[in-house]
């Protein structure tokens, strides 16, 4: 060791480490270790305390849980049918809207439409619309969504009533002011990895469609889209993802009554919201049951999170080649 | 034609470009009329239609927060207690008090454990099976409903020790804030030059000492525009804290002894309780909260943008 400490030349500002480095050096690659695996262990331990929890649940309600539709807590009646039926409604509205406006905005900033400048303001909007909280975003929903498309909802219901998307009135909280919200909340999510997809597309790719004489839309929707289909899949997927977990815009705008329709106007309910409503009152029998909810809601979400995750993975992997 | 012309650029010409077809070489020029020109304009009016709506939310958002928010602003909202059903005034100082200790809880608990598994992740083991599972686990969480996060904090320490309480909801917001920290540290660390790192590991430096005195050093406005993001997010989420630090009508600190292990109020709960309230007071004063939340989350989303730009 002390061979060692002494290697270099006298003066020189190069040495070997000392005993006491060896052993702070174990010890801190030790911790980092520690941190690594915690981080395992906290997935680990998520899914086993809830799924811990919800064993009383899932033993008493077995798999009629899953497609009842009576939630009457004085009965001890328990089935989420209309929460998980309004949790995908409402994030597939949310998706095709959010998803829609998410890619247009990515291509709108990848495509050379805007000058630099400019292109900051839309890139930092996009941004701070992932920076509100998504509580302001349902005060927003009740002041101002809903009276908002109140008179259009209003008309679709008197004159194409009978069609069953618009067969009822909008008597406040609902499914469409909801998914309009989650939409909003996850065109960020969209726009951004989108934009990520379209970017790893070689730049010669789109100017060898351009040198074919192609118009910048033919490039786009030809090329650019084709070539970065696999990342805004991926995209869309963990916007779907997103907006299956989203709590509290639900909570306040969707009106948690528990019936299935497909009427746009009418209230509905989502799994996250139904914790987040029954949670804070609840008795032990009603918290395994909830617990249960919770544990069919993390199985959806780690579903589609991790195809969405997979298939970004792909899209990487494509995007190398 | 002349025989010399190629007639593949003439066909072509002919085909595509009937104004300059007759002099054989095509014309680069074309009308904004001709049906696929114009269908390209079509389009790029709708992208402009599309991202000057999608921006239309956000300027409403602000425009309400300011003013609806701002019309009952004042000095005095921050200092007093939240008001009882019928009651007028009062204010959630309370609440700013319980977001900041609780998120403040969550990044003691989360940036230790986030930036020591990233040291693994970027510098230890980058590419061991260790690191290919903490990633993954990583990535999952990053997609954890936030309400989930909630709802474990609820299992494994309000039921533990039998009270909602400020560390529960921290232990929630912690839960949120790992991945954020986990993989901006790693990306952040992945950008310290190699040949910076060989140099000190030829003067010596054990593995350790390189990353405590060049990696993290280095890496460190990244890895706090990460830790701040992760902050930004934790300060306005409410799902967690709802059935976890619940919420109160009372001070954090009385008779000058801090009570953490009781209900904790926070901004975004009090927002959601007084949304749904049916008196004007309680609806003004969600939305002032609102406006206060807002500027917190977007002040700090700024600084940790600034920090970000430092990165060279």
């Amino acid at each position: 060791m002390r061979a060692l400490e002494h290697a270099g030349p006298p003066g020189a500002v190069a040495a070997a480490p000392s005993a006491w480095d060896f052993f702070a050096d174990r010890a801190f690659r030790t911790l980092a270790k520690v941190g690594a695996y915690l981080i395992l262990l906290l997935l680990a331990f998520i899914l086993w305390q809830v799924g811990r929890k919800a064993w009383p649940g899932v033993r008493d309600y077995g798999v009629g849980f899953l497609t009842s539709t009576t939630w009457d807590v004085g009965r001890g009646q328990f089935g989420i049918l209309p929460a998980i039926w309004g949790t995908i409604y409402s994030s597939f509205l949310a998706l095709v809207i959010g998803g829609f406006f998410g890619v247009v905005m990515a291509i709108f900033l990848t495509q050379d439409f805007l000058p630099p400048r400019l292109a900051v303001v839309f890139r930092t909007t996009v941004e701070l619309l992932a920076a509100i909280p998504s509580v302001v975003y349902g005060l927003w929903g009740i002041f101002f969504v809903v009276p908002a498309i109140r008179p259009a909802a209003d008309w679709l219901y008197t004159h194409l009533g009978r069609i069953p998307f618009f067969g009822s009135t909008l008597s406040g909280p609902g499914l469409l002011p909801a998914s309009l919200v989650l939409a909003i909340m996850i065109l960020p999510t969209v726009a951004a990895v989108s934009q990520d997809a379209l970017r790893q597309v070689p730049y010669r790719t789109k100017e060898a469609a351009y040198g074919m004489g192609a118009t910048r839309w033919e490039a786009i929707l030809k090329v650019m889209l084709p070539t970065a289909s696999t990342g805004i899949f991926g995209a869309l997927v963990l916007g779907f993802g997103r907006a299956l977990g989203e709590t509290m815009a639900l909570a306040m705008l969707i009106g948690n009554s528990n019936q299935l329709s497909l009427s746009l106007f009418s209230p509905a309910n989502t799994l996250a919201a139904l914790l987040a409503l029954n949670f804070p009152e609840a008795g032990p029998r009603e918290v395994a049951v909830l617990m249960y909810a919770a544990l069919v809601l993390l199985a959806i979400t780690l579903l589609v999170n991790v195809t969405g995750e997979a298939i970004m993975a792909l899209a990487g992997r494509k995007g190398g080649r | 034609m002349s025989p010399g012309t190629t007639p593949v650029i003439e066909s072509s010409a002919g085909r595509w470009m009937p104004a300059a077809a007759h002099a054989g070489i095509p014309s680069l020029r074309r009308s904004r009329l001709e049906h696929r020109a114009l269908r390209s304009g079509l389009l790029t009016g709708g992208a402009w239609a599309a991202a000057i709506l999608a921006s239309v939310p956000l300027v409403s958002v602000l425009y309400m927060l300011i003013v609806r928010g701002g019309a009952r602003m004042h000095w005095d909202l921050l200092l007093e207690l939240p008001p009882a059903g019928f009651e007028m005034g009062g204010g959630f100082g309370n609440a700013i008090v319980g977001t900041v200790v609780m998120v403040g809880l969550a990044a003691l608990i989360s940036v230790p454990v986030g930036i020591a598994c990233a040291v693994f992740l970027a510098e230890l083991g980058p590419h061991s099976t260790l690191a290919s599972a903490v990633r993954f686990s990583a990535k999952t969480l990053t997609g954890l409903p936030s309400i989930l996060a909630g709802v474990f904090a609820y299992a494994s320490v309000v039921l533990v020790t039998g009270t909602y309480s400020a560390p529960a909801g921290a232990v929630a917001l912690a839960v949120l804030m790992v991945p954020t920290v986990v993989l901006t540290a790693e990306e952040a660390m992945k950008m310290v030059p190699r040949i910076t790192k060989d140099a000190a590991y030829g003067m010596g430096c054990t593995r350790s000492q390189v990353i405590w005195k060049i990696v993290l050093p280095t890496a460190l406005p990244g890895i706090l525009t990460g830790v701040m993001l992760a902050v930004a997010r934790a300060a306005g989420e409410t799902a967690p804290l709802l059935f976890t630090a619940l919420f109160s009508s009372f001070w954090l600190v009385e008779h000058g002894a801090v009570r953490l292990m009781q209900p904790t109020a926070s901004l975004a709960v009090l927002i959601y309780n007084f949304s749904g309230m049916p008196f004007e007071n309680q609806i003004e004063l969600a939305w002032a909260a609102s406006l206060v939340l807002v500027m917190i989350v977007l002040f700090v989303n700024i600084v940790s943008r600034l920090l970000g730009r430092r990165r060279v």
